[in-house]
């Protein structure tokens, strides 16, 4: 339109440029920490360039970790990846098949089983934390993976997402599979199943973060160091006492914890602004 | 909606539904129901024997100076994170609708924060802040402004609005970013030809049909200074200093943590239920509403 | 081959909605047979439960001497053409062609051997690596149309098949279903709402309405003799003209005080008797007042091109006459129309049906 003067153009870069600034600056200085020994960090002038120590911080962090955590960071990682993608993996495989049950069958009480479903995508695990460790503890899966992911894949969000898409499927597809002599299992596989590809793949890639991101959860079932992932190994890393925080592996870990969930979210943002936006339609 | 073509037979749907079911009924229901139960118990002084009594809970819980501050506390987080989070996100969002070359690079370079953990993002704000080696908090302290977010409550408060909105924004700006692409030109050309200016279009046409997009926003960054912020504030103050940065859910996980009254924590953690639903159900309500118009 | 019998069929669905009320029609071996009728009508209920999509609430549906009933759609021996095509949009040409075929477990060579055929048939062979949504609504539709040749059933079933389709390629599709209908010698029964397309394709004509069969005939047959007062104004374009009238006597109706001859009227219907009386704007002629005339007073033309149709009011009510161009002049007000009664149609205005010899 007319007003799209300079003048209006300038002040739109201006202000995403400081959105930008302000976004990763605090990851910026992360990330210079990295590259620093302690007592540069503690003695409160950082220099705002990179310093020389960071493949020093980022071997120690990776293979032998920290005064405070112990454990190596890479172990905190694989303990990460398994329960992110157990969650990812998990959860699409309940819900895509719980959907197809509910969408292209009839049977006794199909409407209750989907509210059953549907009611949970109002809860939190946050709010029934602790009944929860009860029950996860009864069943023995305190400090296990599988205790770690099932009660997160409890939620709706999949089942919802999928029926969703089920929905928009057009109906003559299954008449004609119905023709072609295809029945429930081969219209699953030969064509739900590849038309689902990219649902799949934005639900993944939103689990995936959900899944990596998890703090309370881990922070209450796994007692073990071994079985610690990498976003509470770091909280671990930070004491009040400050002359115990050992800032630069702190901050190395957290570099380390950002790349997997950062790099999904810039190499899949077309996924990943798929999964956002129709999660939570 | 139903579909009109259907496969016949209910041993595989319901095979097939099992396993969801059997998760969500041993992970839900379960632990939820106890919650509401436990709700309703007292458990004599050695966890040996418990009684039914009624609201009693419920009662002692308000009785609690904590758990108003608590309350408090979260009313002031959300309101400020919400606040913050979604003006901040509108703004950027119109700024990246205009048509700008680059626009796509500023979207993607605006996004990612919603993929760092919110423990992760609280540890970046406070070593950024941090008092006396901080980038940013060092200078305040030279310049004379006292700032300590570890001894001071309101300082601890500011810091956690901070990380938890600098998390959030990204969220708020890719709805809001879909909601004004979703806005038909002809609309607002026709805001034009009526002689409306820029801002005044942007207020009398742009935000009105925003209101949708504003509305569901303002419900989620709520749910999510709510519960996803448990993180952000474990990392950065645990819930202090003297306990006032704790809000509603924090509370529920320090006062188990310290081998509190069982069912004064089940009390907490179904008022908390009821506040999600009751958020919800507003809701869905108003998104029907939306649709019938 | 076969052909298809129905009996006394009926489709009811919950809450007691009857979408098909009884209906019995038998197509013949190799005939093509159009449904037709306006939306709501039931002639895709019915279509679908021949092809097995929807259970038969009531009577029985046969493909050649087999009473199919209870059995799947795929083991029916059919093949069914979509309004929206519904092809495998993951799928290539070639394996959306191929898939029901490898489901019945056809050998490899005889599936490429058929496919092959069919494409070449159909002219889509360059096309047989792509997906479907790289191709335009036309070859999308022969894609659909070979997926249904390939299997070589017993039957074709078409559900409004062109209705996705721009003009100009609806009309060349007709065409092209047509020819191919008879090069193959396939039962085919399709289903449409619009009327020239049924009544070029038909060998046999099914005229529907309110989930019953209004009129079974050739297409010649059904415009010709129209047997209900619906037939008559669903089937022609621009419609027939219905005028009100009282019988006269023998052979003669009264319009508005005008009298016209007819030809074919029920025997014994008393003097002063209502009727309806059904004209089509393509049967009159401008002409001069005599025995059996009309007059009509003339509001506006709509040019055709190679004709006209003045548009008026005969006897107060609106009508309609189609002429050639130049046969009449433009502007003019005043018409007097020769009728011709053996193109006279009669109705009884109560049952909506014909009053005409028995």
């Amino acid at each position: 339109m007319v007003e799209n003067r300079p003048f209006a153009q300038f002040m739109a870069y201006l202000t995403l440029a400081i959105g930008v600034v302000v976004v990763a600056f605090p990851v910026y200085l992360a990330i210079m920490a990295s590259t620093f020994d302690t007592a540069t960090i503690i003695n409160g002038n950082m220099p705002l360039t990179p310093g020389n120590q960071a493949a020093e911080n980022y071997t120690r962090a990776l293979f032998y970790g920290g005064k405070l955590a112990r454990e190596p960071v890479s172990m905190m990682m694989v303990n990460s990846m398994i329960m992110a993608l157990g969650i990812a993996f998990g959860k699409i495989l309940i819900s895509i098949i719980s959907a197809y049950a509910v969408v292209y069958f009839k049977f006794p009480f199909r409407k209750t089983a989907f509210w059953v479903i549907f009611i949970t995508l109002m809860l939190p695990v946050e709010v029934r934390i602790y009944p929860t460790y009860k029950i996860v503890a009864d069943l023995g899966l305190l400090d296990t993976y599988t205790g770690l992911i099932m009660p997160l894949i409890a939620s709706a969000t999949g089942t919802l997402l999928f029926r969703q898409f089920f929905m928009t499927v057009p109906d003559e597809l299954l008449e004609a599979s119905k023709i072609d002599g295809a029945g429930a299992f081969r219209f699953f596989k030969d064509t739900l199943l590849p038309l689902s590809m990219t649902t799949i793949a934005a639900l993944f890639v939103i689990q995936f973060i959900y899944g990596w991101n998890q703090y309370l959860w881990p922070l209450l079932i796994t007692t073990k160091s071994s079985m610690q992932t990498i976003v509470i190994g770091i909280k671990k890393m930070i004491t009040t006492t400050d002359a115990l925080t050992e800032w630069q592996i702190a901050m190395t870990t957290a570099v380390l914890a950002m790349v997997p969930p950062v790099l999904v979210v810039i190499f899949m943002q077309r996924l990943f602004v798929k999964g956002l936006v129709e999660t939570e339609k | 909606m139903e579909k009109r073509a259907h496969f016949s037979g209910w041993t595989l749907p319901l095979l097939l539904i099992l396993p969801q079911m059997a998760i969500t009924v041993i992970f839900f229901y379960l632990p939820a129901s106890q919650a509401i139960w436990q709700s309703f118990l007292r458990e004599d002084a050695f966890g040996l024997a418990s009684e039914f009594v009624g609201l009693e809970n419920y009662a002692a819980l308000f009785e609690q100076p904590e758990y108003y501050r608590a309350m408090i506390t979260t009313v002031i987080f959300s309101t400020l994170v919400a606040f913050f989070s979604l003006a901040v996100a509108l703004l950027l969002a119109t700024q990246a609708d205009k048509n700008i070359r680059g626009g796509h690079a500023f979207k993607t370079l605006l996004i990612w924060p919603y993929a760092v953990a919110p423990a992760i993002a609280g540890v970046l704000w406070m070593f950024m802040f941090h008092p006396t080696l901080g980038t940013l908090g060092r200078p305040l302290n030279v310049m004379g402004f006292n700032w300590n977010p570890m001894l001071d409550g309101t300082d601890a408060m500011i810091l956690l609005v901070l990380s938890a909105t600098w998390k959030h924004v990204s969220y708020n700006f890719l709805f809001f970013l879909a909601g004004l692409q979703a806005i038909p030109k002809s609309v607002i050309e026709a805001g034009a030809i009526d002689g409306a200016g820029p801002v005044r279009r942007f207020w009398t046409i742009v935000f009105p049909l925003l209101s949708p997009t504003t509305f569901f926003l303002l419900v989620v960054t709520i749910v999510y200074v709510f519960f996803e912020t448990f993180g952000i504030i474990d990392a950065v103050t645990g819930g202090g200093p003297a306990g006032q940065t704790t809000t509603l859910v924090y509370k529920v996980y320090a006062d188990g943590r310290s081998g509190g009254d069982l069912g004064l924590s089940a009390a907490q953690s179904v008022i908390l239920m009821v506040i999600v639903i009751a958020l919800t159900a507003i809701q869905f309500r108003y998104v029907e509403r939306k649709v019938q118009y | 081959m076969a052909g298809v019998t129905l009996d006394t069929v009926r489709k009811i669905y919950a809450g007691n909605v009857e979408a098909v009320k009884g209906v019995s029609l038998a197509i013949d071996d190799g005939s093509f047979c159009v449904l037709v009728g306006p939306s709501g009508c039931g002639k895709s209920t019915l279509l679908r439960m021949i092809a097995g999509l929807e259970t038969i609430s009531d009577g029985s549906v046969k493909i050649g001497d087999r009473v199919v009933n209870q059995i799947e759609p795929a083991d029916r021996d059919i093949a069914m053409v979509f309004q929206n095509y519904a092809l495998y949009p993951h799928m290539t040409v070639y394996d959306n062609m191929a898939y029901g075929l490898r489901n019945r477990g056809t050998p490899k060579d005889e599936i490429e051997k058929r496919v092959k055929e069919a494409a070449r048939i159909l002219a889509i062979e360059p096309f047989l690596a792509r997906k479907p949504r790289q191709l335009s609504g036309g070859q999308r539709q022969r894609v659909a149309m070979g997926r249904a040749i390939v299997r070589k059933p017993q039957v074709f079933l078409f559900d409004e098949p062109l209705s996705n389709l721009d003009a100009k390629l609806r009309v060349q599709m007709r065409v092209e279903i047509k020819r191919l209908q008879k090069a193959l010698g396939v039962t085919s029964i399709y289903v449409t709402h619009d009327q020239v397309e049924a009544m070029t394709l038909s060998d046999k004509l099914v005229v529907m309405s309110g989930g019953q069969i209004e009129q079974v005939g050739s297409p010649a047959e059904v415009y010709r003799r129209p047997e209900t007062r619906f037939v008559a104004t669903f089937i022609g374009s621009p419609p027939m003209n219905i005028l009100p009238g009282t019988v006269e006597g023998p052979g003669r109706v009264s319009v508005g005080g005008q009298s016209i001859a007819v030809t074919d009227i029920r025997e014994g219907l008393t003097p002063g008797t209502a009727v309806e009386v059904g004209l089509r704007p393509e049967d009159v002629q401008a002409g001069a007042a005599g025995a059996s005339s009309l007059a009509m007073d003339v509001d506006f033309v709509e040019e055709l091109g190679a004709t006209q149709l003045f548009h008026g009011k005969v006897a107060g009510a609106d009508f309609v006459v189609q002429a050639s161009t130049g046969q009449i002049a433009a502007d003019i007000r005043k018409l007097t129309l020769s009728v011709d009664p053996a193109n006279v149609h009669l109705f009884d205005p109560q049952t909506t049906k014909r009053l005409g010899r028995v």
